[in-house]
C-alpha cells in the first residue's frame, strides 16, 4: 500500500551468525526485507526464530555478518547517531535509581531538550499510557505492567519517526492490552511514524499491522510475508469480521509451516 | 494455669538463684564471718544479699505471669540491672574474693536481661518513634550487658590490672586524659587518617574510571594495583617516614596507599556492573561515554563504591595508628599506645583502643548512612 514511499529500512540477503562456545549458530538467514515510511510491520514466529536479532540489527546493537542494510537510507550505525528510532526492549529496563517520570525523561536529557518540554512531553506521554499519578514513584514500586508502560512511555517520548518494539505488550492483561493497541494504532495514524512490532500473539499482529512478517526458525528467515487488506481506521471490534478472520488464518498456516521445520 | 507464661530464661534463672541461696556465702570475707560468728567481721552484701536474691526471684516470677509485653520487659529490666548494680558496687574494697554464689548472681542477672531483650523484640510496635527507640534501647542493652560483664568478673575474680583492666578503670582514665587524647585524635584521625582516605579513595576512583575509560591502562593498572596492597604496612610505614618525614604526611601516605587499591578494585567491578540491555539503551539514545557513564554505569556502580568506602574506613584508621609505631612526634594514637604498653599503663592503653574504636565506629557509621541515602534505591536497602 505505501510501499513506494522512500523505505525506511531495507534488507538485502541480510544474516548473521553468532560465534557461541559450541560453535556457531545462525539467528538470521538471507533476510529479504524492504519496510517504507509509514508502514505498521509485525514480526511474528516461534521463540528463538530471530526477532528480536533482526531488530537489534537495525537498531546497531547487533552487526550482520552477511548481506547489507540501510536505515533511513545511512548506514544502521549512522541513523542509530542521528537518533533516528525508539527502541522498547523485551523487558522494562528503568534504572531504578529514577523516578517514573525522570525515567521517561532520561532521553530528552541525553538528547537535551529545556526543561519546559522535558516536562510537557513526559506528562503527555505518560497520560497516554494511563500513568499520570505515578511520576513520583520508583520503578519497583510499580507493577510489571505499569514498568513496561513506563518504559513505552520513554521510547513514545523521545519521539523518533521510527519505533522498534519488542513484544512490548507482552506483559499486559488482555484489556490493557487492547487499550494500548488501540492507543498505539491512534499514535501511528496521528504521526505517520514507521513501527517494526515483534509479538507472539496472531490478533494483535494482525489489528496492528499493515504487513505481517512471518518468521521461522533454526535459520532463522522470513518464511511468509502477509499483507493486510483491513483499513486504516480499526475499531476494536474488526476483529470479528471474516475479513480479520481469513488474514489471521494465514498467518497461522504461514506459522504452522515454520513449526514444521522442527519435526 | 493459663495466667502462667514460663519462658526457658526465667525459669533457669530461679533455679540458679535457688542455688547460689542454698550455697550460701557470696565472698570470702562473708564465709570467714559465717565461720566466727562471735566475731564482727566486714565483709560485703551484709544488708544487699537478701535484697539482691529477692529482686532476681521476684522479676524472675513476675515475667511469667501474664503481663502485658511492655510492663514484662519494664520488670526484667529494673531487676536484672538493678541487682548487678548492687553486686558491683557491693564488691568494691572486696575485689578478687567472689565465690561461686557471686557468679551465680550475675548469670540470673544476665538471664534476665537476655529474656527483657528477647521480649523487647519480639514488640511490634507501630508508632515511628517507638520502633526507633526499640533500634536504639536493644542494642544498647547488649552493649551494657558487654560492659556489665567484664567489669563484674574481672573485678570480682580479682583479673590483675595488666591483664585487663575493668571498664570502669578505662573510663576514669578517659575522663581523666581528656586533652591528652583529644590531641593524639586531632594527630592521627583528622589529619592522617581524613587526609589518606579521602585521597587513597579518590585516587583510587579516578584510577578505576581511566583503567575503564584507557584499554591499556586496564591491563597495566590492575595487577600493579595488586601487587601494590600486597605490600606490607611494616615494611612500608618506615619507608615512608623515611620519605615524608615524622609528622602525619608519612601516615597520610601508608593510609593512601592502604586505601587505594579496594577503592579501585570495587569500582572497577561496579563500572562492569550494569546490565546489557540498559547500556544498549543507552546506545540507542546515542548517548556519548561520559552521560552514559554518569547517568547509568556510576549509579549502578555506586553500591561496590560504597563497600569500598566502608571497607576503607576501618583500612585507614589501622594503617595510620600502626604506621606511628614507626616514628612520630610525640603525639599520635598508635605513638601513646607504643609508649604506654612499655610504661605498664595499660588503662591508657584500653583508653586509646576505646578512643579508637568509638571514632572507628562512627566514621563507618557516618559512611554507611551516605551509602543508605544515596543507594535506597538497591534491593538490599529497600528491601530492610
Ligand atoms: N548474544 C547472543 N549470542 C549467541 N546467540 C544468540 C545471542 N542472541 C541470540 N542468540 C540466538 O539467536 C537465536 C535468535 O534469538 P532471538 O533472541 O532473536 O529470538 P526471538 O525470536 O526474539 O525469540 P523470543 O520470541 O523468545 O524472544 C536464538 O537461537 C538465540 O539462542
Ligand atoms: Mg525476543
Amino acid at each position: 500500500m505505501t510501499r513506494n514511499s522512500p523505505a525506511v529500512v531495507s534488507a538485502s540477503k541480510l544474516g548473521l551468525t553468532f560465534q557461541t562456545n559450541d560453535g556457531p549458530v545462525q539467528a538470521l538467514s538471507n533476510v529479504d526485507l524492504t519496510i517504507g515510511k509509514g508502514e505498521f510491520v509485525s514480526f511474528i514466529g516461534p521463540s528463538g526464530c530471530g526477532k528480536t536479532t533482526l531488530l537489534r540489527v537495525i537498531a546497531d546493537l547487533e552487526k550482520p555478518t552477511a548481506g547489507t542494510i540501510s536505515v533511513n537510507g545511512m548506514t544502521p550505525e549512522q541513523a542509530r547517531e542521528s537518533r533516528a528510532y525508539g527502541y522498547v526492549f523485551q523487558a522494562a529496563a528503568l534504572f531504578p535509581w529514577r523516578t517514573i517520570e525522570r525515567n521517561v525523561g532520561l532521553p530528552l536529557e541525553i538528547i537535551g531538550l529545556s526543561k519546559a518540554e522535558q516536562a510537557e512531553r513526559i506528562k503527555r506521554t505518560l497520560e497516554l499510557v494511563n500513568l499520570s499519578g505515578f511520576e513520583k514513584k520508583y520503578p519497583w514500586q510499580l507493577s510489571g505492567g505499569m514498568q513496561q508502560r513506563a518504559s513505552i512511555a520513554r521510547a513514545l517520548a523521545f519521539d523518533a519517526d521510527l519505533l522498534l518494539m519488542d513484544e512490548p505488550f507482552g506483559a499486559l492483561d488482555e484489556i490493557v492490552r487492547d487499550h494500548l493497541n488501540e492507543q498505539l494504532l491512534e499514535l501511528w495514524e496521528r504521526t505517520n511514524k514507521t513501527i517494526c512490532f515483534v509479538t507472539h500473539s496472531i490478533p494483535e499482529a494482525v489489528y496492528l499491522s499493515t504487513r505481517i512478517v512471518v518468521m521461522s526458525p533454526r535459520p532463522g528467515r522470513v518464511s511468509d510475508i502477509i499483507e493486510s487488506t483491513l483499513p486504516k481506521k480499526r475499531p476494536l471490534d474488526i476483529r470479528e469480521t471474516p475479513e480479520f478472520l481469513a488474514i489471521a488464518a494465514r498467518v497461522r498456516d504461514g506459522l504452522r509451516a515454520g513449526h514444521s521445520y522442527d519435526d | 494455669m493459663n495466667w502462667l507464661k514460663p519462658s526457658w530464661q526465667a525459669v533457669l534463672a530461679v533455679a540458679l538463684c535457688l542455688i547460689a541461696v542454698a550455697l550460701g556465702a557470696i565472698t570470702k570475707p562473708e564465709a570467714a564471718a559465717m565461720a566466727q560468728p562471735e566475731a564482727s567481721l566486714d565483709y560485703p552484701y551484709l544488708v544487699t544479699k537478701g535484697l539482691m536474691f529477692g529482686l532476681l526471684l521476684i522479676a524472675a516470677l513476675v515475667s511469667m505471669t501474664k503481663l502485658p509485653a511492655i510492663v514484662e520487659a519494664l520488670v526484667l529490666f529494673v531487676g536484672a540491672h538493678l541487682t548487678a548494680w548492687l553486686l558491683i558496687t557491693g564488691i568494691n574494697g572486696f575485689e578478687g574474693t567472689a565465690l561461686a554464689p557471686y557468679f551465680l548472681v550475675l548469670a540470673t542477672a544476665w538471664l534476665l536481661g537476655w529474656r527483657c531483650v528477647a521480649v523487647l523484640s519480639s514488640l511490634r510496635p507501630v508508632a515511628n518513634w517507638a520502633k526507633t527507640a526499640l533500634r536504639l534501647i536493644i542494642p544498647a542493652i547488649f552493649g551494657a550487658w558487654i560492659l556489665i560483664l567484664w567489669e563484674a568478673i574481672t573485678r570480682g575474680a580479682g583479673i590483675p590490672f595488666i591483664l585487663l583492666p575493668p571498664p570502669s578503670a578505662i573510663g576514669a582514665r578517659i575522663a581523666g586524659s581528656l586533652p591528652v587524647l583529644g590531641a593524639d585524635v586531632r594527630q592521627t584521625i583528622f589529619k592522617a587518617v581524613i587526609f589518606g582516605y579521602v585521597v587513597g579513595s579518590g585516587a583510587g576512583f579516578l584510577a578505576a574510571i581511566a583503567a575503564d575509560r584507557v584499554p591499556f591502562l586496564r591491563r597495566g593498572l590492575l595487577p600493579i594495583g595488586n601487587m601494590v596492597s600486597a605490600l606490607p604496612i611494616i615494611g612500608v610505614a618506615p619507608i615512608m617516614v623515611m620519605w615524608f618525614g615524622f609528622d602525619w604526611q608519612s601516615k597520610a601516605a601508608v593510609v593512601i596507599i592502604m586505601t587505594f587499591f579496594p577503592m579501585l578494585v570495587n569500582t572497577v567491578a561496579g563500572l562492569a556492573a550494569s546490565g546489557h540491555m540498559e547500556r544498549d539503551l543507552m546506545r540507542t539514545y546515542a548517548s556519548g561515554y561520559w552521560q552514559t557513564l554518569f547517568k547509568l554505569r556510576l549509579p549502578a556502580a555506586a553500591p561496590f563504591i560504597f563497600n569500598a568506602l566502608k571497607i576503607n574506613s576501618t583500612l585507614a584508621l589501622i594503617g595510620a595508628i600502626v604506621a606511628e609505631f614507626f616514628g612520630t612526634p610525640v603525639v599520635g594514637m598508635g605513638f601513646r599506645i607504643s609508649t604506654e604498653v612499655g610504661r605498664m599503663n595499660i588503662d591508657m592503653v584500653w583508653a586509646e583502643i576505646a578512643v579508637a574504636a568509638l571514632a572507628g565506629s562512627v566514621f563507618y557509621g557516618v559512611v554507611a548512612l551516605f551509602e543508605r541515602a544515596v543507594t535506597f534505591w538497591h534491593p538490599s536497602v529497600r528491601g530492610g
